[in-house]
């Protein structure tokens, strides 16, 4: 029996199950990416100095490996469905990489959601959903994926 | 950090050499301002506490930053990053240093890359790891 405070997992997964986000696009940027190293406190040549960058394989500046979680799509499950679950946490991330970003780059990224469940746990209910983002460079590369797990209780 | 890691170099059950990161309040103001992921939790302590949290904490992504830093300091340039995982198991909040810490699981060949894969994780002052997770990585070998 329906109540506000039971989920409906399965009209959860009719709704957003395989569904894909619009794409957002990022230019990837120097300073932005300078910016990023900075605050996450990596002062690796390879994304803060040019010169060095230069020398390296890479032939220039490319973004650390979790730099492209600036470059955010739109959550697909803005749950119209009733819920009471208006907390939020970010469970983890899986990346996946193929190709280096570049500064330079233009990257487009869209998201979709894999799998949706609930769980009772210490914080109550809890309903997980996963979505999982594509990264392309202007190449039509693959640059990397994440596979992320929201938690809302 | 800038010095090159061999396949040959690597053992199973290596260490990784820690890496100690030791986040502000600041430095989470500043990771939201690059981000983009303003959610109050972790800069405003009133929201925070609110929805039930001890303080601001740490975005999740942020602690998924260090752990890449544990890996990319100790593959080195000609290292690659192949993938990372990384659970936030638990709140980890500012004002303490949080190591990160790595060992070697397995060293294999597939598809002609030599390839390391490492259990990672991320450890509070009371020896708590909230932030488990693992990574793959491609290294240069000394073979031609």
């Amino acid at each position: 029996m329906a109540s506000e405070d039971t989920l409906d997992i399965e009209a959860l997964k009719q709704a957003y199950l395989g569904q894909e986000s619009p794409v957002a696009t990022m230019e990837v940027e120097k300073g932005h990416v300078r910016s990023f190293a900075l605050a996450i406190g990596d002062p690796n040549p390879l994304w803060t100095d040019e010169i060095q960058a230069r020398k390296s394989r890479y032939g220039g500046l490319i973004a650390p490996p979790t730099f492209l979680r600036t470059l955010r799509t739109q959550r697909l499950e803005q749950l119209p469905i009733k819920h009471n679950l208006d907390r939020l946490l970010d469970g983890g991330s899986t990346w996946e990489y193929f190709e280096p970003v570049r500064i330079g780059d233009r990257i487009t990224a869209v998201n979709r959601v894999i799998d949706i469940y609930a769980r009772a746990g210490s914080l109550g209910q809890m309903l997980f959903v996963v979505t999982e983002t594509t990264y392309t460079n202007q190449l039509s590369q693959v640059v990397a994926t994440q596979s992320n797990t929201s938690i809302r209780y | 950090m800038n010095s090159f890691l061999f396949w040959e170099d690597v053992q199973d059950g290596m260490e990784l050499p820690n890496l100690v990161k030791r986040p502000t309040t600041r430095q989470l103001v500043k990771y939201a301002g690059v981000s983009g992921d303003f959610y109050e939790i972790h800069y405003d302590k009133d929201f925070a506490q609110e929805t039930g949290l001890p303080g601001v904490i740490l975005h999740g992504a942020l602690k998924s930053a260090f752990l890449a830093q544990l890996i990319t300091d100790w593959i080195g340039p000609d290292g690659t990053l192949k993938k990372l995982v990384c659970q936030y198991r638990g709140m980890d909040e500012p004002g303490a240093p949080l190591t990160c810490k790595g060992k070697v699981t397995k060293k294999y060949v597939d598809s002609g890359e030599h390839l390391v894969d490492c259990e990672i994780w991320v450890e509070d002052t009371n020896g708590q790891k909230h932030t488990p997770g693992s990574a793959t990585v491609a290294l240069p070998t000394k073979t031609n």
